[in-house]
């Protein structure tokens, strides 16, 4: 049983299908990247697939269970329990430090652990900035507290959103091999991006154009 | 940040601009409230307490002397006037009087002769029903010539001395404050008051008559026997006895009670349009907040919050901002009130006595829970709000 299979989804807003009838699978441990130019339906596939909207058509189904008709509640629950959501624009809450914004994360799902927390800052390279604000770090930073956040919890899908869209050469490398380690540790990554470089390190590539998959590829880095 | 109750107060700390505007709306919320109910409470304390401090049904004092009583009973005015003393035997033979007592009015003044301008009292220690009683709780004794009792508010104590007409009295004790204008007089026996009189008569001051002090008094109080209508007993006096009049205590103090009604309903509309006005301020302000924390909430969502969460969050902050808020107020109310008191009492010409301390705190209480209460009321529907954020569209519109 794959981890996540997608079937059949469409998403449509009145005369406008964001999504046309897009399958795909997501096996334990993958990684995939979804690609695609703006306007592709990528956020929106994320937003489905992350369990914050639901299809319009057809099944979302994450660990043996359908998502797609579930209720606002139990998106809740899922996101909190089985989805880590890493960002382009990072969305820190601005009045909590680093540590504290990887605790609210633990806070929700189950109990604060600050030296838990302390470790997932470990594990990006950002233990000396955990008492700084979101303001105080660079982009990078904010980026790597991000997916600390993401990881606290072990969900069962890491799932990021133009995760190196607003950083330089440098930190996108630095995020690049987070990912790397992430999935030679046993974690299952989808990676939405717009950029080719980011997308051909994962093992296969789904490329979006008019809410339809265009075509699947495989990488050969993996 | 070991419970959800961190949160909301690291938001409302990280955010001195916002959390002081709505500290500011809560803190005159409170204010108002416990401004308020002091001012109100205390004019009531004060009335209570004059009219058991003068325990007398009747007061009778010379023709047109009631307004000079009421300008020493209540606007603190020191003042005397005198009648002839055979008054008190024609009053006497008046048919429902179970106890009467004369006293004596002079007014020291600032002056090299006097200590301070201030309201002396004379009183027959033999028949008085009136200071006596409250006397009696400061002063075990009786009190002999050229001693004094002082008022609460009077600057001396027992020990001291004080010097009027150019007479030297010895402090003997000190009252319990009633929270009217007596608190600032000076209390003495008859002999001492008519050598005070007859002091001051001999320095050209304070004269209103030449005679002998030993011929004059200034009121007569008078208790009623029970079974007698005191009104009748007053209009007996005012018909029967020439050159006097006789003032029934309790119409007196109606009348500042009546006074005390309507400033009341003045105080109470001020606070409530105040209430009004600021409780829609409050609501604005939450909502534009809750605009303003979109992108916050829609993170929190994303990161699993769930919206009873969310809205618990904003409430939690409301009650933070109103406890705080209202506590603020009621300090400043209180120090704004206990600063102005004289000055509230003579602008109303009401004597005014704070509560005492235990009811203070209980009002205080009841204005902090009421603000605890009202704040998170207010940001309910800006709570309702945030709960319903689409977490998705927000972050996406970013």
């Amino acid at each position: 049983m794959s981890l996540l299979e997608v079937k059949n989804i469409s998403k449509i807003y009145g005369s406008l299908k964001a999504l046309d009838n897009v399958s795909l699978k997501v096996e334990k441990g993958d990684w995939l990247a979804i690609m695609g130019p703006s306007g592709s339906g990528k956020s929106t596939m994320m937003n489905i697939i992350g369990a914050m909207d639901k299809p319009t058509l057809g099944q979302v189904i994450l660990d043996g269970k359908d998502i797609s008709k579930e209720s606002s509640k139990s998106l809740t629950q899922i996101r909190r329990d089985k989805i880590g959501l890493i960002f382009q624009q990072f969305h820190l809450v601005n009045y909590l430090t680093a540590l504290e914004n990887v605790m609210v994360a633990q806070y929700y799902h189950s109990i604060p652990d600050e030296k838990e927390a302390m470790e997932a800052l470990e594990r990006v390279g950002l233990a000396d900035r955990a008492k700084h604000l979101p303001a105080q770090l660079s982009g990078g930073e904010q980026q790597r507290v991000c997916i600390a956040r993401a990881l606290i919890n072990y969900p069962e899908i890491i799932l990021a959103d133009e995760p190196t869209g607003n950083l330089d050469e440098a930190n996108e490398n630095m995020v690049i091999d987070i990912f790397r380690q992430l999935h030679k540790d046993g974690s299952t990554l989808i990676v939405v991006t717009h950029d080719p470089e980011v997308a051909e390190v994962a093992q296969k590539t789904i490329v979006l154009e008019h809410g339809k998959v265009a075509r699947e590829v495989i990488n050969n880095e993996k | 940040m070991n419970s959800i109750n961190q949160l909301p107060f690291k938001n409302v700390l990280k955010h001195p601009v916002r959390t002081g505007m709505l500290l500011l709306m809560t803190v005159f919320l409170s204010f108002s409230a416990f401004a308020g109910t002091l001012i109100i409470k205390s004019l009531q304390g004060g009335i209570d307490s004059l009219n058991s401090r003068l325990g007398a049904d009747i007061i009778v004092v010379p023709r047109n002397a009631q307004q000079g009583l009421q300008s020493i009973l209540l606007q603190g005015v020191p003042g005397y006037f005198y009648m002839d003393k055979s008054v008190t035997e024609k009053v006497s033979k008046v048919d429902g009087i179970e106890k009467m007592t004369s006293q004596y009015f002079l007014a020291s003044i600032g002056a090299n002769c006097c200590s301070m301008p201030i309201q002396i009292i004379g009183f027959d220690p033999d028949t008085d029903f009136s200071v006596k009683p409250w006397l009696e709780k400061s002063f075990n004794g009786t009190l002999a010539d050229k001693q004094i009792i002082v008022g609460h508010k009077v600057n001396a104590f027992e020990g001291e001395q004080l010097r009027f007409y150019g007479v030297v009295c010895d402090v003997a004790g000190k009252l319990d404050e009633t929270g009217t204008e007596l608190d600032n007089a000076v209390y003495c026996n008859e002999s001492t008051i008519k050598t005070l009189i007859k002091a001051s008569e001999e320095m050209g001051v304070n004269v209103l008559t030449k005679a002998d002090p030993d011929t004059l008094i200034s009121s007569l109080m008078i208790k009623v026997k029970d079974g007698y209508d005191i009104q009748k007993v007053a209009d007996y006096i005012n018909v029967h006895v020439k050159r006097v009049e006789a003032v029934k205590t309790q119409s007196m103090i109606e009348g500042i009670s009546d006074s005390l009604e309507r400033l009341s309903f003045v105080v109470s509309a001020l606070v409530a349009t105040n209430w009004v006005v600021v409780l829609i301020m409050l609501l604005i302000t939450f909502s534009m907040v809750i605009n303003e924390r979109k992108r916050e909430f829609a993170i929190l969502r994303v990161i699993g919050s769930s919206k009873r969460s969310l809205a618990k969050t904003v409430l939690f902050e409301a009650v933070i901002i109103g406890v705080v808020g209202g506590g603020l107020g009621v300090l400043l109310s209180s120090g704004a009130v206990t600063m102005f008191s004289k000055a509230i009492e003579k602008k109303l010409g009401l004597p005014l006595l704070l509560p005492s301390f235990e009811e203070l705190m209980c009002y205080a209480g009841l204005t902090v829970l009421l603000c605890a209460v009202v704040a998170p009321v207010t940001a309910a529907l800006s709570a309702y709000r945030a709960s319903k954020v689409d977490a998705g569209t927000v972050l996406r519109e970013e």
